[in-house]
């Protein structure tokens, strides 16, 4: 999950991360009553969930509260990358001396926390990493002890040349990990981190995204949702246990297995048609989960027919077969449905399909040519 | 000859009082797997088909001489689990439970680093040699004895391809399914290693996704490495960037771990890579010629 720097912003505060005093507004009037409240020159700033807003022109600068209420009005009515700006962040602006990078993710692949600073702070760190790895150095934190002041320290050393600024450095660096791990973020990021002409350090910006899988024991931080960025479906599908993503083409598909579900959209495109949409049921087959999954697939105008591709492994085709019905029995749905089901009992499931008007299909294969046809009538 | 799991693999299930842990324990030992215990803390004494609950990993060790577990307990508490069964001296670990978050499987991976033991998953459905042994929830009516190895992120992915192997002839030595988190016990290079010297095994099915770069890290070890053939197939070419396809791991992230450099990754290697999941049986039956 992703938060916005503002959230993050308050996530840091509490781990006492120095961030630039500020308040998030939605409407120019709120960041005039912030900036009159800060009485000093502001920046306003967009929050959206997508990178690359500086480069967009949703960072303002205003001296003024007057001047605040302006910015902030232009930025509110942007679109970033076709997201609405619906916030902006109005934060005390500062003079900024020197810029570095501070950043922690799970490698994946060493499967440890590892700790990346950089004296190239302020600008992609993405690119930097492709054109100049070497400007990036990285520690790998054993995740039993945490990271140590030393080894803190030690990294920040190697960015500022001086000693009392990488100090500094070091402890907010150990103050991050600790936000990282106690947020169960996947990624905690200061870019830039801050120098100041008085020698005072700031984290200017803040990035957080949070493991999904971590959101059980993060209740504060599960609340930090902002469903304004998400699609209406994608939202209503995680509420009912689904998993949802939309696409553009117009094959609807409802799929038990994530694999599966990627492997039946890779297939439909192979064969010359678009897949609507990512579907996973899951390994149940209660009529109420397709009864949603389709209402969810129906509410896609562009979906023109519906392709059930499910592998029944422990779970009893007959039992999917009587879901389907059930479900499309009260729901009364135009569209042509092709049904695909193999597994246990997978004969009881065929006889099921068969009184009803549905199209059933002995492949996967054959389910995608037929649902390709049925939607290009 | 199979890898990890075979007749001499002794079952403990934890979580085995629950609905999965009750239900999979009984599919497991109808299928022929040694399911000598169960473990549930405050259960112990019980029955669950017939097999008997102990309080603690280590009693169900010290009483039947279990040697694997199989978790089936809740995310808040699975992380406990693997730590219980790491410190009762398994040699393998079965994680099924899903939705743990990825700190913690990064914890107990560095945990068993120097101790002999070995996790699968977590999120996954486990692992089967044909008539032999099954550990976890891969359905045992679609597997079939042979030479062909099978190792896959995926779940019911996996099905649909074992599915047409079995069909086209071509049974399995061993089947797993590793885990569709973004951290898991073992990885697609493990068991490579592992397929490499098992002398039942001939040739190889990799089933990977989008997400990480576990997959490039096989292919330079197929090409270094390994002698068997192997043949691939990758999921989610159509999957949009910055959205999580399902699994916790099935991200493109930052421009990397699409599905084409996957592909492209595997064909440098010099490994076939299928388009679809029927023709991973016939790209299969190819390469073992």
């Amino acid at each position: 999950m992703k938060i916005h720097e503002y959230q993050a912003k308050m996530i840091f505060k509490d781990f006492g991360i120095p961030v630039p005093e500020g308040e998030v507004a939605s409407t120019p009037n709120e960041a005039y009553n912030i900036a009159k409240r800060l009485s000093k020159p502001v920046v306003v700033k967009a929050q959206v969930l997508v990178g690359g807003r500086g480069k967009a022109g949703g960072i303002k600068f205003a001296n003024t509260p007057n001047e605040a209420k302006k910015v902030a009005s232009e930025v509110l009515r942007m679109k970033i990358k076709g997201i609405k700006v619906n916030k902006v962040l109005v934060a005390e602006s500062i003079d900024i001396e020197n810029e570095a990078y501070m950043g922690i993710i799970i490698d994946r692949s060493k499967k440890s926390p590892v700790v990346m600073v950089s004296s190239e702070g302020g600008v992609d760190i993405e690119e930097v990493s492709k054109k100049s790895p070497e400007k990036i150095i990285k520690f790998y934190v054993d995740p039993m002890i945490g990271i140590l002041s030393h080894r803190a320290r030690e990294l920040c050393f190697k960015i500022y040349d001086d000693p009392k600024i990488a100090i500094k450095a070091g402890v907010v660096l150990s103050k991050l990990y600790r936000c990282f791990i106690e947020s169960d973020a996947s990624l905690a990021e200061i870019n830039p981190f801050v120098v100041t002409k008085e020698k005072d350090i700031w984290a200017l910006d803040a990035k957080m995204n949070i493991d999904d899988n971590g959101l059980y024991r993060r209740p504060t931080t599960a609340q930090m949702r902002d469903l304004s960025y998400e699609i209406p479906g994608e939202i209503e599908a995680r509420n009912k246990g689904l998993s949802y993503i939309k696409l553009d083409g117009n094959i609807g598909c409802i799929v038990n297995g994530a694999g599966l579900a990627m492997a039946t959209m890779d297939l439909i495109k192979l064969y010359g048609g678009e897949p609507a949409n990512f579907l996973d049921i899951g390994g149940s087959s209660s009529p109420t989960k397709v009864t949603n999954a389709m209402s969810i697939l129906l509410s896609d105008k562009n979906v023109k027919a519906v392709f059930f591709n499910i592998f029944g492994g422990i779970t009893r085709c007959d039992d999917v077969a009587n879901g389907i019905v059930t479900s499309l029995n009260k729901m009364k749905v135009n569209l042509p449905i092709v049904i695909r089901l193999t597994g246990t009992n997978e004969d009881k499931a065929m006889e099921i399909l068969k009184k009803t008007k549905l199209i059933t299909a002995f492949s996967m294969a054959e389910g995608a040519k037929r649902a390709i046809e049925l939607a290009g009538r | 000859m199979s890898i990890l799991v075979d007749k001499h693999t002794k079952v403990v299930v934890q979580g085995i009082t629950g609905r999965d842990g009750s239900f999979h324990a009984a599919q497991m030992l109808k299928y022929g797997t040694k399911v000598v215990a169960g473990c549930t803390p405050g259960k112990g004494g019980n029955e669950v088909s017939g097999i008997p609950v102990y309080n603690t990993v280590n009693e169900s060790v010290e009483k039947e001489g279990v040697n694997t577990s199989c978790i089936f307990v809740p995310a808040a508490f699975a992380p406990d689990a693997i730590y219980e069964g790491i410190d009762a001296g398994l040699e393998l670990i079965v994680c099924i439970s899903e939705g743990i978050p990825a700190i913690e499987i990064v914890k107990a991976t560095r945990y068993m680093e120097g101790k002999s033991v070995r996790l699968i998953g977590p999120n996954c459905p486990g692992i089967i040699s044909p008539d032999k042994s099954k550990v976890g929830i891969i359905p045992g009516r679609i597997v079939k004895q042979g030479p062909v190895g099978v190792v896959s992120r995926s779940g019911t992915l996996t099905y649909e391809i074992i599915d047409h192997l079995t069909k086209g002839d071509l049974g399995q030595s061993t089947v797993i399914g590793l885990g569709g988190d973004s951290v898991v016990g073992m990885k697609f290079i493990d068991y490579l290693e592992l397929f490499e010297k098992d002398k039942e095994t001939e040739a190889v099915v990799l089933i990977g996704e989008i997400g990480g770069t576990d997959e490039e890290d096989a292919a330079s070890f197929i090409k270094e490495k390994m002698s068997k053939p192997v043949v691939a197939f990758i999921c989610g070419l159509t999957a949009p960037p910055g959205k999580r396809m399902g699994h916790a791991g099935a991200i493109i992230s930052g421009g990397t771990g699409t599905a084409k450099e996957k592909v492209e990754a595997f064909e440098n290697a010099g490994v076939p890579v299928a388009r679809e999941p029927e023709e991973v049986a016939t790209l299969t039956k190819k390469v073992l010629k």
